[in-house]
């Protein structure tokens, strides 16, 4: 290697450090702030690394009412709203890929066309068809507008696309009818697109904040971005506390992804969801 | 070839329709009339209104016609309020656009490592915008913070971030610029990924150096990518919401955080206006509206495709 190259390298190495560094001193932060004491917390000069660690504070966190029960209620929802989608789903994607009818253009664009509002513009009146139907204050209200996603209808419909309509012709020869040609043969060659889709779908519902925090008023209904929203306006400066809570909200997405960075990937390139 | 036992039409259709037509007319066809209806009425959320018994009868005793609308454009606040958006975007574009590029260079390099660098970039994408927002909350703070710490260091004395009217937003934008760099970061790591290595083979022979490639070659042929960030980001930019309810209670001091969701939500949860609420989320929707639809008139006039 000559000497203009070895510069060149240490001088990518040097900015992608940097970067790196910078983005990572928040989370630095938070775990540092997590195993502080309440005297560290504002001791001056601050406290890069606590003098005294301790697990305090997420013992306080687990005693907290509600936060325990909160990390239930994420993971109900969050599951559930990924298996219903992913069924209601893929069941429409199959009409839409595999069986002619008509009106099926029209409709399709109309389920385009949808995904151009979002939730900030629709969550007044969806607070009211909940209310409606006496679904507030549920986990529920947060799970079954999962029924209709037409990102994951689209998705689902591009990959079913891609297979050949021998398969389906095949399978109609040997006597099988559509529901048992859709269960056998055509979901499990979806595989991937549901493994990408159960993971964007479980983070953005983990993750989410603006539906429940419309939906949602009783501590013990809270999922965990309530609740440590609450929390903070509750435990006002107790920031070691509310950071060891930021730090377990943000564990099973991280295991996730370590398990799935593939499928993380995956969904990125084909729907740009962000979290 | 047609199989004569092969099921087509609709009755063949609807059963596996079904579930999802459900969802639409329940959770977005019948929301949308809704709320056109309800930015028509001076209803306040207050009083009990069903959807599905009287719901017509109740518009009409109550309706204003577009007098929301007309109060709304009336009023300085929905300048200002734009404005906040607008500030955001002009801050939060330029700068997210510089750091995601690099990040998708610097990962889509054949560097050895890259593959920790793409680990530490995500993170802040994986993260919740409530987790995000309470640790920029405490990072940004002006006595305990490590910012100002640092700033200290190199003895610049921080501002009071989050408490001050002139570095509230700014604080606001660099806490999304952290959380989005690598969600952006990775569309233009597919952008680039779809450039031939051929160019820059052939560049390399002409002799063009690294910063000539990416002038001449990279920028030009991620155009597309880049145009669809931009407006990502734009639409993005006028959806902020947890980070300010967040990391600004009561949206700053002196209100220099109020943006279009944060608006909406209190106008229907917290000052009891829900027609003017319904009516400001169908301003939000417009501006959305008119970007998506530049941004496909755009991409089949000027974006070329290889």
């Amino acid at each position: 290697m000559n000497k203009k190259n070895w510069m060149l390298t240490f001088l990518f190495y040097l900015l992608a450090t940097a970067i790196a560094l910078a983005m990572l001193v928040p989370l630095f932060w938070m775990i540092s702030t997590s195993l502080k004491t309440k005297g560290a917390l504002m001791a001056l000069p601050i406290q890069w690394i606590p003098k005294m660690p301790t697990l305090d504070n997420y013992r306080r966190l687990f005693s907290t009412q509600g936060f325990i029960g909160s990390i239930g209620n994420s993971f109900i929802v969050a599951a559930a709203s990924v298996a219903l989608t992913l069924i209601s789903s893929s069941l429409a994607a199959f009409a839409f890929a595999k069986i002619t009818f008509r009106g099926r253009e029209a409709l399709f664009i109309l389920y385009l066309a949808s995904m151009m509002i979002p939730t900030q513009v629709l969550f007044i009146p969806l607070y009211l068809v909940m209310s409606e139907m006496h679904l507030t204050d549920t986990l529920t209200s947060l799970i079954i507008p999962g029924l209709f996603r037409a990102f994951a209808v689209f998705m689902l419909r591009q990959k079913m696309m891609t297979i050949p309509n021998e398969y389906m012709d095949a399978a109609a020869m040997d006597g099988a009818s559509l529901g048992r040609t859709f269960i056998q043969i055509i979901a499990p060659m979806c595989k991937g697109i549901f493994a990408t889709l159960a993971i964007i779908l479980f983070m953005e519902s983990w993750n989410d904040y603006l539906l429940p925090l419309v939906m949602l008023q009783t501590n013990s209904k809270f999922t965990m971005p309530i609740l440590l929203s609450v929390m903070s306006g509750q435990f006002k400066n107790q920031y070691n506390l509310m950071m060891a809570g930021a730090l377990v909200s943000m564990i099973p997405i991280l295991i996730l992804y370590a398990g799935a960075q593939k499928y993380f990937k995956a969904g990125l390139q084909l729907g740009g969801v962000k979290g | 070839m047609k199989l004569r036992n092969q099921k087509t039409g609709i009755v063949a259709a609807v059963p596996y329709l079904l579930p999802s037509l459900i969802g639409m007319a329940v959770f977005s066809i019948l929301p949308i009339v809704a709320s056109l209806c309800i930015s028509m009425t001076n209803w306040s959320g207050m009083t009990r209104v069903s959807i599905f018994h009287g719901f017509f009868t109740f518009v009409r005793e109550n309706f204003l016609g577009l007098q929301n609308y007309a109060a709304i454009f009336q009023e300085k606040e929905i300048w200002t309020v734009l404005g906040h958006n607008a500030y955001f975007l002009v801050l939060y574009m330029p700068l997210m656009l510089v750091m995601s590029m690099m990040l998708a260079v610097i990962v889509g390099s054949d560097h050895k490592a890259v593959g920790v660098y793409r680990i530490i970039y995500y993170i802040p994408v994986l993260t919740s915008w409530v987790a995000g927002a309470l640790i920029w909350k405490w990072v940004l703070s002006s006595q305990y913070g490590p910012i100002n710490d640092l700033l200290g260091f190199v003895g610049i004395k921080g501002p009071a971030w989050l408490q001050s009217e002139v570095w509230a937003m700014p604080s606001i934008v660099l806490a999304s610029v952290w959380k989005d760099m690598g969600f952006y970061g990775m569309i233009f790591l597919g952008g680039l990924q779809s450039i031939s290595p051929e160019y820059y083979e052939a560049a390399k022979i002409d002799g063009a150096n690294s910063w000539q490639r990416f002038r001449r070659i990279t920028l030009p042929l991620l155009s597309p990518t880049t145009f669809y960030v931009m407006m990502l980001s734009l639409i993005n930019a006028f959806q902020i919401f947890p980070q300010v309810m967040v990391m600004t209670t009561d949206a700053g001091p002196n209100g220099v955080t109020q943006v279009m969701v944060e608006r909406i939500y209190k106008f229907a949860f917290s000052f009891g206006k829900m027609g003017y609420a319904a009516a400001y989320s169908w301003i939000l929707f417009a501006i959305i509206f008119a970007i998506t639809i530049f941004q496909n008139l755009m991409q089949r006039k000027w974006v070329h495709y290889e």
